[in-house]
């Protein structure tokens, strides 16, 4: 389901220059060959345990989220030698200022073993890993907030899609339960796109954040039996 | 706006050929699934026993309804439920026909870090694609 909503978003993230392609590859080589074991892993783990390890991951990620400071437009003073030998920067225009915002990155080797992690949870959980791609390229790497949202989202097209090949593979998918809400998933990700190209990046902080609180505590809690 | 943004060429390669799958996919899965929902085919599961298997494990789910494993949906195709199996393989699979397309484009750059990675990635995906792997579920 996270492909789908990712493929839908994606085209327009990328023809915006609001996801770029060139953060996003070497992330994607690594997270998508972690996320083939992490699938397997998930199929093979009682489902509960599974959500309550998501449950804290996420929680702890919301409070590195709160605790950050600077993250709509992170301060990078140097770019990193790895990033400038992949050419990996940008220029991105924020509507909402009006602004055209220059971007580069810092910690490249350490955001992309980082990744490894990413990759084996996303494929584990199959749910993607937008609650940890946005704090690895945001706080990690010092991307610009919505540069980090869009590009992890256009991330999930590419990690996940290995993961969805196991779970297609072994027969995993249940028709009646995942074709409305992929297609429900890809709608509201075309819309979804809009918003996020006009919205101010603060309130896109917030709105992840609310989210993500809102994800982890509901994982948390089914994987505890609490919420059923 | 958008003129104000810079993205290259294969970034817009990439979204154009993603714009087409994603779109075509998306068609693919409400077609699918109007046909199984309507009943025009028969289904390997009747809709009225789905809610049975929804609380098992996904072996148990596989040997309850004799599901085989890798791409043997391929011939169930003519269930109901399993046709919508095309539509999702069909979207899973046009991240790697995206891939297999920018690959020319970094080679025709000489950006060579950048093809041996989209390379590398197609392959990736294509491994996961195959069926090759396999669970044991629990």
């Amino acid at each position: 389901m996270a492909v789908s909503g990712a493929l839908a978003a994606g085209p327009g993230l990328l023809k915006m220059g609001m996801a770029d392609l060139r953060l996003a590859l070497p992330g994607a080589l690594i997270a998508s060959a972690c996320a083939i074991v992490g699938a397997m892993i998930g199929l093979a783990l009682p489902a509960n345990i599974i959500q309550a390890e998501l449950g804290l991951t996420i929680l702890c990620i919301v409070a590195i989220m709160l605790l950050a400071k600077k993250s709509e437009f992170p301060e990078v003073p140097k770019a990193d030698a790895l990033s400038t030998a992949l050419r990996i920067n940008g220029i991105y225009y924020e509507p909402s200022t009006e602004q055209e915002v220059n971007w580069k990155i810092h910690r490249t080797p350490q955001a992309l073993a980082t990744f490894i992690l990413i990759g084996v949870m996303a494929g584990m959980f199959g749910l993607g890993a937008g609650w940890a791609n946005v704090p690895v390229l945001n706080l990690m790497m010092g991307a610009p907030l919505k540069v980090s949202v869009a590009t992890s989202k256009f991330l999930l097209s590419i990690t996940d899609t290995s993961a969805a090949w196991i779970y297609i593979n072994n027969g995993a998918v249940l028709p009646i339960l995942v074709v409305p809400s992929i297609v429900g998933i890809m709608l509201g990700s075309i819309v979804g796109v809009r918003i996020l190209a006009k919205a101010r990046p603060t309130a896109i902080r917030y709105m992840v954040i609310g989210l993500l609180l809102f994800a982890g505590l509901r994982a948390l809690l089914k994987g505890l039996g609490i919420w059923r | 706006m958008s003129n104000k943004l810079k993205a290259t060429g294969e970034q817009l390669a990439y979204a154009r050929l993603l714009d087409y799958g994603m779109k075509a996919g998306l068609l693919i899965l409400v077609l699918t699934f109007v046909v199984y929902v309507l009943g025009l085919l028969p289904s390997h599961i009747p809709l009225d026993d789905i809610s049975k298997y929804w609380s098992l494990s996904v072996h148990d789910y596989l040997k309850a309804t004799n599901i085989h494993t890798g791409w043997s949906w391929l011939l169930m195709l003519n269930r109901g439920d399993f046709l919508n199996f095309f539509g999702i393989a069909f979207l899973a699979g046009v991240t790697i026909v995206c891939y297999l397309r920018i690959i020319p484009i970094f080679l025709k750059k000489k950006d060579l870090v950048y093809a041996i990675l989209a390379i590398l990635e197609s392959l990736v995906l294509l491994l996961a694609a195959s069926g090759l792997l396999k669970t044991g579920g629990h």
